[in-house]
């Protein structure tokens, strides 16, 4: 191990929780200040390791949520039934605890200003994490390139960063933000009110001439039906990246 | 729930990935034998319930890569891919 900690930029590292944030019921960000870190790019994650007190350990990867201006780490964590590892990071973590990560991981389905845009952004659920990595790069660089968010989700309380992408959208040159709620709708929700399709997409994104940068991240149907749908309208698959959760969506 | 539920990234396999190689390989690129297809590695289908990690072709599902660790040991069998283009 001794040569791989030579050789590798994949080392585990502590962090220390400076704060958390309660984002949904269900989810929550935890922001931490990690020495030495050697920065990222928006959309690569990093591994977490919990080890218990008989040294059995436990590793999930989680996506960055923090742009790759901001000093400090932010992960954002749904807390899924019965994960070993979610339900400790969004129940029992507290400030001033250290957690175990290595990073960051990844380079495939990554953004940055300089790659231009348009950017058109697909989330399902707690796929819009990575995409708010993107997002909030977007938000500080000069000119911010176009920019489009698709993103699902069951219902109006369930969706991470609400405020956030409501503020972002309001300044000249934000995103355009366009929520789907699956499940359940407030009064008066004049919204999408179903599962991303191909009449959703058609009347949301930009004609394939444009060649959109385009990230689709959530669980692995929601990923694969959008990702057959985009290209169907005449998007190439090249200019699609998808990352897929699996079968849990988080 | 059937395989198609599983199925997850390439960009997944980065973390066993960076523990093997020095460079950044959800980039690499990855030639398949059945289908000739070239993509990154993380564009590709990856598997991470079977006993060993398995990453297929996206275009035609052929096997690429098996990933197994035991005791600290890494095998890695390439026996569907033509060629890995690293860097």
């Amino acid at each position: 191990m001794a040569r791989a900690a030579v050789l590798g930029r994949l080392n585990w590292r502590l962090g220390e929780v400076v704060e958390l944030i309660d984002e949904t019921p269900r989810v929550r960000s935890i922001v931490l200040d990690v020495p030495d870190w050697p920065g990222h790019r928006a959309g690569q994650h990093v591994d977490v390791r919990l080890t218990a007190d008989d040294g059995y350990q436990a590793q999930r990867s989680y996506s960055i949520a923090s742009a790759p201006e901001d000093r400090r780490v932010t992960l954002t964590v749904e807390r899924l039934p019965d994960g070993e590892v979610s339900t400790y990071l969004v129940d029992d973590l507290r400030p001033g605890d250290a957690l175990e990560l290595r990073g960051p991981i990844g380079g495939y389905f990554a953004w940055e200003a300089a790659m231009g845009g348009p950017l058109l952004l697909v989330a399902g659920g707690s796929g819009i994490v990575p995409l708010m990595a993107m997002l909030r790069h977007r938000a500080v660089s000069v000119p911010p390139a176009a920019a489009r968010l698709i993103y699902s989700s069951r219902m109006w309380e369930e969706i991470i960063y609400r405020d956030e992408l409501e503020r972002l959208a309001g300044q000249p040159d934000g995103p355009e933000v366009i929520h789907t709620l699956t499940r359940a709708q407030p009064p008066g929700w004049t919204g999408y009110a179903r599962r991303v399709d191909s009449q959703m997409l058609a009347e949301t994104v930009w004609s394939p001439s444009s060649m959109p940068a385009t990230f689709v991240c959530g669980p692995t149907s929601f990923v694969e039906a959008v990702s057959h749908a985009l290209v169907l309208l005449g998007h190439e698959a090249k200019h699609i990246k998808t990352e897929r959760f699996g079968p849990t969506g988080g | 729930m059937d395989d198609a539920d599983l199925r997850v990234d390439g960009n997944a396999l980065a973390g066993v990935l960076g523990e093997v190689f020095v460079h950044e390989m959800t980039s690499a690129r990855i030639a398949c034998d059945g289908c000739g297809a070239v993509e990154p590695i993380g564009a590709e289908h990856a598997y991470m319930q079977a006993p060993g990690i398995v990453l297929r072709c996206l275009h035609c599902e052929d096997l690429l890569l098996v990933i197994t660790r035991r005791g600290g040991r890494y095998r890695l069998g390439f026996k569907g891919s033509r060629w890995l283009q690293i860097g």
